[in-house]
């Protein structure tokens, strides 16, 4: 059963040093807030679960908190590159940096194999990509009632998952509506679950399109208004487009990150 | 009216590609600006479809990424990113995939991974793949809208991100990739087809005031040119003005 406490509190019990830590949200509710908290907490050899690594996985590798990075699309949207993460794997800065990489269909139905308690999930894709030689998690398997040759992707089992989300009651029961994402997939195929919200309220009044996460699925839930940051939450907050233009100049050298994180 | 760029000539031409009524998986960027500027002017039924789940999105000014709330506002039906690609885009429903590149190839494959080096140790980390391989797998058939030099046109692809015709024909069915394939590259230069015959792609389109040998030289393959390449409208007064106002709008909103 969900228990509220603070996004301090969330991170220390939940998010451990070497831990595989899925933070989704597509675009829209990144959980911003809670990958600042994680990089104040100083965690150490994460493997980072995420479909696009964004500005938020930018920082997290920056600040020397990842080891490994699983994702399928690695830019600052509409803007250009993510530079810590780049500076990681061209030079290693400040730490190697291992990477799983798939792309967006598989990455997707990697979360929805792990929330069905299945070892794989199978889709049409990869064939013929340089992703199939290089990612051990993607491999050809045959139809059993075809013949056909598809490709299976490993279920993702992350330790902890993150997510913002716009509402969450006083029990613990999550509201979140707009772009939904993978986050519903990401919380059912982790051990545990971490939700940071926009409010708390005493009663979810239904919203057309919500995905309604009850309180037995998540392990802490935090408010922290505007949590979503340069991201949005839709119906509290806008996107920061500005903040993500304005990322591209802070992230490029190493110095002008620094002093980004050492005012975090 | 008579100015513009060829950024301009670009993104018009590539909006005439796309038909009204059609359904169409657009990627973000130059094929984004495109695809508004289509539904904007001659296809005001075009289904724009981005990989954030929303179909049916009519932004009315361009989004900065595939998530922005404009989109999910305006969608006809918001769904979830396991479903946009298993129930939507995997199945062959949608009619145009929309795509940028890095690199490309005269096979049309695309490069959106990593550029020199190897795998392991490239020279430059490029983003990586998104939706691309399986839209380009996928759709009915593809679109590539992408400047045009000799570090983006390369003879062959430093890596396969999304596969266009392979190594050459038979290979998209070997593959068992249910869309036709990419039927054309659109650049600030002109207008790429792929040859019927032998399916490397062939400069069929000139924009005003470019020439065949300019295009050559800012291709890393020995390029064809088609018999007699067609030249290309310039933008009309109103498509340039639809396409201004859409980037006024986005960069004051």
């Amino acid at each position: 059963m969900a228990e509220i406490v603070s996004l301090a509190e969330a991170v220390r019990t939940a998010v451990h040093d070497g831990d595989a830590v899925a933070m989704e949200g597509f675009t829209h509710l990144i959980p911003f807030a809670a990958g600042h908290e994680i990089i104040r907490q100083r965690r150490r050899e994460l493997t980072l679960i995420r479909m696009t690594p964004d500005l938020i996985y930018d920082q997290l590798i920056g600040a020397g908190c990842v080891s490994k990075l699983i994702f399928s699309w690695g830019g600052n949207p509409g803007v250009g590159s993510l530079h810590r993460f780049r500076d990681a794997v061209e030079n290693a800065w400040p730490a190697p940096l291992e990477l799983e990489e798939h792309s967006h269909a598989g990455m997707a139905n990697r979360y929805v194999a792990g929330a069905s308690g299945l070892p794989f999930a199978v889709l049409r894709g990869y064939n013929g990509t340089g992703l199939a030689g290089v990612t051990a998690t993607i491999a050809p398997i045959t139809c059993p009632f075809t013949g056909e040759t598809l490709t299976a992707v490993s279920a993702l089992r992350p330790d902890v998952a993150v997510i913002h989300a716009q509402r969450a009651d006083r029990a613990g029961n999550v509201q979140l509506w707009g772009i939904t994402g993978v986050q519903k997939e990401a919380i059912l195929s982790s051990e545990r679950a971490v939700v940071t919200v926009e409010e708390i309220v005493d009663v979810l009044d239904p919203r057309p399109d919500a995905v309604v996460l009850p309180a037995w699925t998540v392990t802490y839930v935090a408010q922290v208004p505007g949590g979503a940051h340069p991201s949005y939450a839709m119906g509290y907050s806008e996107r920061d487009n500005d903040y993500y233009a304005a990322w591209d100049a802070i992230s490029r050298d190493r110095d002008s990150f620094t002093t980004w994180l050492a005012a975090l | 009216m008579s100015e513009y760029t060829s950024d301009e000539m670009m993104t018009v031409s590539a909006a005439r590609a796309l038909r009204d009524g059609m359904t169409c998986f657009v990627g973000i960027g130059l094929p984004s600006a495109a695809a508004n500027l289509a539904r904007a002017t001659h296809a005001p039924g075009l289904v724009l479809i981005y990989e954030s789940g929303t179909i049916g999105a009519k932004p009315g000014l361009l989004p900065l990424s595939i998530g922005d709330g404009i989109l999910a506002q305006t969608a006809d039906a918001v769904v979830s990113v396991p479903e946009i690609f298993n129930y939507w885009l995997q199945p062959g429903r949608i009619d145009v995939g929309f795509l940028g590149a890095a690199q490309i190839d005269k096979f049309g494959n695309i490069n959106t991974t990593v550029v020199g080096g190897d795998y392991g140790n490239p020279k430059v980390r490029l983003p990586g793949a998104g939706g691309a391989p399986e839209i380009a797998a996928s759709c009915r058939e593809v679109i590539v809208v992408v400047r045009q030099n000799r570090r983006s046109f390369v003879d062959r692809v430093d890596f396969v991100t999304s596969v266009g015709y392979g190594s050459g024909p038979g290979d998209r069915d070997r593959l068992g990739l249910t869309g036709a394939g990419p039927r054309q590259i659109i650049t600030d230069l002109g207008v790429l087809e792929p040859d019927p015959q032998t399916l490397e792609f062939t400069l069929t389109g000139l924009y005003p005031g470019v020439t065949c040998e300019t295009v050559r030289e800012q291709t890393g393959w020995d390029l064809a040119v088609a018999a007699s390449p067609s030249l290309i409208a310039p933008p009309t007064a109103a498509e340039l003005t639809a396409l201004r106002d859409l980037h006024a709008r986005s960069t004051t909103a």
